[in-house]
């Protein structure tokens, strides 16, 4: 049967709390779920924690296991050492309820912010046409749990409280890339959205959020990237850029006048490389026809996540 | 009263207990009917147990094979529920399912596609025809999904208008109800906490409606999550209504059972199409002692000729692992009994001694991958340890099927979903859940609009009897040296599990109802410690309650029911009776609280409907008196 094994769990609340130590048994083939419940049932009744289907489907038991943001039911016993020590802490980006229970509302009022599904005018219920092909980039998005586990390791608001009026994050980003990719959905101005209201331009893609991801969505390089480079023409155009810089507002509702021998802006903003355009002037969304991993990024070839030191990371002013 | 004067009120024109498919689905209609309405959630708002379907949603949209309708889907439907179904809510299902569907994709649903871009349908158990709605295996996560946003448009929209998401539609996440408040016979709010702070809130509206989901707490293996306590089954009992078909419950007879972190998942019968043998802890292979006589010509008596029959089975007879389910849950359930069990309780499920590891990866992919990557148990190496699994409750309340309207004394009470009652017999076909809380939710919704406005003025909740919620609500913290919960859940799952399980028998669920009497007692005295915020364990313990009384009716229908058909199986009375099927067992509360069992006629099916099936598979169903009638209208009709 099992062995005692030392657990280390967040207790408290919203008025402070600090880590306890437990020794729980565990058995061949549980997970860190099954120990949460196994102290529960025998040593903490009034342990709090969020769990569902315990089957990672439905995204309630996000926790921070050993630091790393997990879901509880997914986070095998046997990947980690006999001896080693399981610290569960909760998620850091929102406010502590109780324990390892926290306020995600965050998450819930960005949902409520992101314009809804627009259907097309005229169609009927049951005239519906889409093809396979066209529905699945959006079904990739579709099968997030809304786990969270993106959005609270997100570095604009992991720490940064003060981001979060201004930005969405992953979860949303995809939310948004989604219904741009939707074969049937009215509105087509679901990136502009992205970049003026949802904090797009937050994002230097570390690709943090595509890693703890449970269902494996290719956040970064399927809906982030895809989004922001469809509105670099625009907005990262170094020529439009310095002039958003030289001009006043005013000036800039008309033409921009284009700067002669400007010299390129900040270097991160922009590719080494143009991706491959696709006949249709689409760009493939999927990293899988590209040759490198993480090829499609303005940060040109390079492996993910990049070292710290070699970031040129220049935080975006709030945007206007 | 100091106790009741804090606590929070709303006035909502209907308030919507469950946000899983059936509440978001009720909900919608409420709100576009323009009533003020309200979800509560028990978890987060998207969490709810509907995420776990993963085949599809039934609907006869004639997609892939243009030959279905909604009669095919009607007789399939009853088929399906061993004609114990009503009628009505069959046939309603089946004509408007379509509808709902289609609904669904103007709600932003992406749904997979025939070639022709049309909603692809496929096959599943039961349906003649392809007609399961699906996105790959998570059709259900798809479903809350795409009503959760529908609901934030409609939020988006009253927005816009009256500068608040909330003004019209508002969602109670993580917000438990333990009562409903009444006036007379009508219902007049309902009373719960918040999970987050423990404190109490009062919701008062004219019109409930109840779409909690089912029961599979009470069960040891059970792929239910920790919500499923039965509720709604339970509220709706205290309110006055009443509750069919509750010896009715759908379990598997395959569903692992350790390691804890897979327990209740299911493992597919095609596992045994594709070899796999099922061993007790002796590792005899037992299935050749559980051959009937009527199926002895059909399967193997020796391991050699049912391992033969794989490769070779035009001239060798079929495994006896492969017997009708119920067959192999009977076997395993009496190894277990017999003490030939493994340690949690189950049997092993080998196929890791029978076929090279790359053929079973090969062949059960996804199988592989979910327990490696759940439990780290490689099937390729070990066995498996499976045993039956509590899935679904066919029974719930009983409705009037075409408004949802709760049956019994209660006015103003409507149910949708896992949690109503009648609709699927006595065994749901796969497919038909989804569709069910898509029709029915939309009706309830729809009614329980209209019938606030019959209303000339609104029930008003007493003080008394919300001081009695309250108090009933704090009673387990105030007991802080009562009995664990977690234990006392335990103790019911084993009583449950073990005796009003898959297999059932007269002396068993006698013992079984003296036992959950001795639980109620100590159910009763049950102590939860700490807090009121974010409590767990004063949670279950009020939960405890409800699943008391639910598992009190079933193990009463059970024991009353003498015949075995659908999910209900008596080993005492294995044949199913005609005279039976013509009974619905009704479950009520009296004064006492003590579960009372009533027997009651099951509607009849309108002619044009019955004569939809073909005579000689009515009458395997029917009785004798109604093959007569049955034969004397098919002669009418047919002199017209």
């Amino acid at each position: 049967m099992g062995t005692k094994r030392h657990f280390r769990v967040w207790r408290g609340d919203e008025s402070g709390g600090d880590i306890q130590d437990y020794d729980v048994e565990v058995n061949e083939g549980e997970v860190v779920l099954d120990i949460i419940h196994r102290l529960q049932a025998t040593q903490t009744p009034d342990l709090a924690c969020r769990w569902n289907c315990k089957a990672g489907k439905c995204g309630s038991c996000s926790v921070e296991i050993n630091g790393k943001p997990r879901l509880g039911c997914m986070t095998r016993m046997s990947t980690f050492e006999e001896d080693e020590t399981v610290t569960i802490t909760p998620l850091r980006t929102f406010p502590v309820i109780r324990d390892l229970v926290t306020d995600v509302s965050f998450n819930y009022e960005k949902a409520r912010e992101t314009p809804a599904f627009a259907p097309p005018p005229g169609v009927a219920p049951g005239e519906y046409r889409m093809q396979q092909v066209d529905v699945e980039r959006s079904q990739e998005f579709r099968k997030c749990i809304e786990c969270f586990l993106c959005q609270n390791t997100c570095h604009v608001v992991r720490d940064h409280e003060e981001n979060k009026e201004a930005f969405s994050g992953p979860r949303y980003f995809i939310r948004a890339a989604e219904l741009d990719m939707h074969p049937l959905d009215d509105r087509d101005d679901r990136k502009q959205y992205a970049q003026a209201n949802q904090g797009l331009g937050f994002c230097n893609i570390t690709k943090c959020c595509t890693e703890v991801c449970p269902e494996h969505i290719k956040i970064t390089d399927n809906a982030i990237i895809p989004m922001k480079e469809r509105v670099v023409d625009k907005r990262y155009d170094p020529l439009v850029w310095l002039g958003r810089k030289i001009f006043r507002r005013d000036e800039l509702e008309q033409e921009v006048p284009t700067p002669a021998g400007a010299a390129a802006p900040f270097s991160s903003a922009r590719r080494a490389e143009l991706p491959d355009i696709r006949e249709d002037g689409k760009m493939n969304v999927t990293e899988i026809t590209l040759d490198t991993q993480g090829g499609p990024s303005p940060f040109g070839d390079q492996e993910f996540p990049m070292p710290a030191d070699r970031l040129s990371y220049h935080k975006p002013e709030p945007q206007d | 009263m100091s106790t009741t004067a804090r606590i929070e009120r709303h006035l909502y024109d209907v308030v919507v207990i469950g946000a899983g498919g059936a509440g978001l689905r009720a909900a919608i209609e409420a709100r576009l009917a323009g009533k003020r309405t309200a979800i509560i959630s028990k978890s987060l708002f998207g969490k709810a147990h509907t995420v776990m379907a993963e085949g599809g949603a039934a609907a006869a949209m004639g997609n892939v094979n243009s030959k279905d309708n909604w009669m095919v889907h009607f007789r399939d439907t009853m088929r399906g529920g061993k004609f114990l179904n009503n009628f009505r809510m069959a046939e309603l299902h089946a004509k408007e399912a379509p509808e709902r569907i289609w609904e669904l994709e103007t709600y932003g649903a992406l749904f997979d596609r025939t070639k022709d871009g049309k909603i692809s349908q496929r096959n599943f158990g039961g349906h003649e025809y392809p007609r399961l709605a699906h996105v790959g295996d998570r059709t259900g996560l798809e479903l809350i999904r795409t009503l959760q946003q529908k609901i934030v448009s409609l939020q988006q929209e009253d927005f816009a208008e009256t500068g608040s998401y909330e003004s019209r539609i508002r969602v109670f996440s993580e917000t438990t109800i333990t009562e409903l408040l009444l006036d007379g016979d009508r219902v007049a709010g309902a009373f719960g906490y918040y999970r987050e702070s423990g404190e109490f809130l009062l919701l008062e509206a004219p019109a409930v409606i109840l779409a909690t989901g089912g029961v599979g707490r009470s069960y040891k293996v059970t792929s239910n999550s920790w919500e499923y306590t039965g509720d709604g089954h339970a509220l709706a009992l205290r309110a006055g209504a009443t509750l069919i078909n509750m010896e009715f419950l759908q379990f598997h007879p395959t569903g692992m059972v350790w390691p804890p972190s897979v327990k209740g998942i299911l493992v597919t019968e095609s596992v045994r199409g594709d070899g796999g043998v099922l061993r007790n802890s002796e590792g005899k292979r037992f299935m050749f002692d559980y051959v009937p006589d009527v199926f002895r010509k059909q399967y193997a008596d020796t391991e050699e000729e049912a391992d033969r029959w794989y490769t070779d089975p035009d001239n060798n007879r079929r495994p006896p692992e492969l017997l009708p389910r119920d067959e192999v849950a009977r076997a395993i359930n009496s190894e277990v009994k017999a003490g030939r069990g493994t340690k949690a309780g189950g049997v092993l499920l080998d196929v890791s001694t029978r076929m090279p590891a790359e053929t079973i990866i090969k062949r059960l992919p996804s199988m592989h991958h979910q327990f490696k990557e759940l439990a780290d148990v490689d099937i390729t190496k070990e066995p498996m340890e499976v045993g039956p699994t509590c899935h679904y409750v066919m029974g719930g309340v009983e409705v009037e099927p075409d408004t949802a309207a709760a049956m019994g004394t209660v006015q103003g009470l409507f149910a949708a979903g896992e949690v109503s009652g009648g609709m699927h017999g006595s065994n749901r076909l796969g497919g038909n859940s989804l569709s069910d809380l898509l029709v029915f939710g939309k009706r309830a919704g729809e009614h329980a609009a209209a019938y606030g406005e019959t209303l000339s003025k609104r029930p008003k909740v007493s003080t008394k009897d919300l001081e009695a919620a309250v108090t009933t609500a704090l009673a387990p913290l105030q007991r802080q040296s009562g009995e664990n919960p977690y234990g006392l859940q335990q103790d019911l799952q084993a009583v449950m599990g073990d005796l009003v399980g898959i297999i059932r028998r007269e002396g068993e669920l006698t013992d079984a109802l003296k036992r959950i009497q001795e639980l109620k007692l100590r159910v009763a005295n049950v102590g939860a410690t700490g807090g009121r915020r974010y409590n767990p364990g004063w949670h279950l313990a009020l939960d405890l309650r409800n699943m008391m009384i639910v598992s009190e009716c079933t193990a009463k229908a059970a024991l009353e029911r003498e015949e075995s058909r659908g999910g209900h199986t008596r080993e005492d009375f294995p044949a199913m009776s005609p005279q039976w099927r013509l009974v619905n067992l009704v479950c009520s509360l009296d004064d006492g609280g003590d579960v009372h069992l009533e027997r009651k006629p099951l509607p009849t099916m309108r002619d044009e409907l019955i004569q939809l099936f073909d005579r000689t598979e009515l009458s395997k169903y029917l009785t004798e008196d109604e093959m007569s009638r049955f034969d004397a209208n098919a002669e009418s009709t047919e002199a017209k």
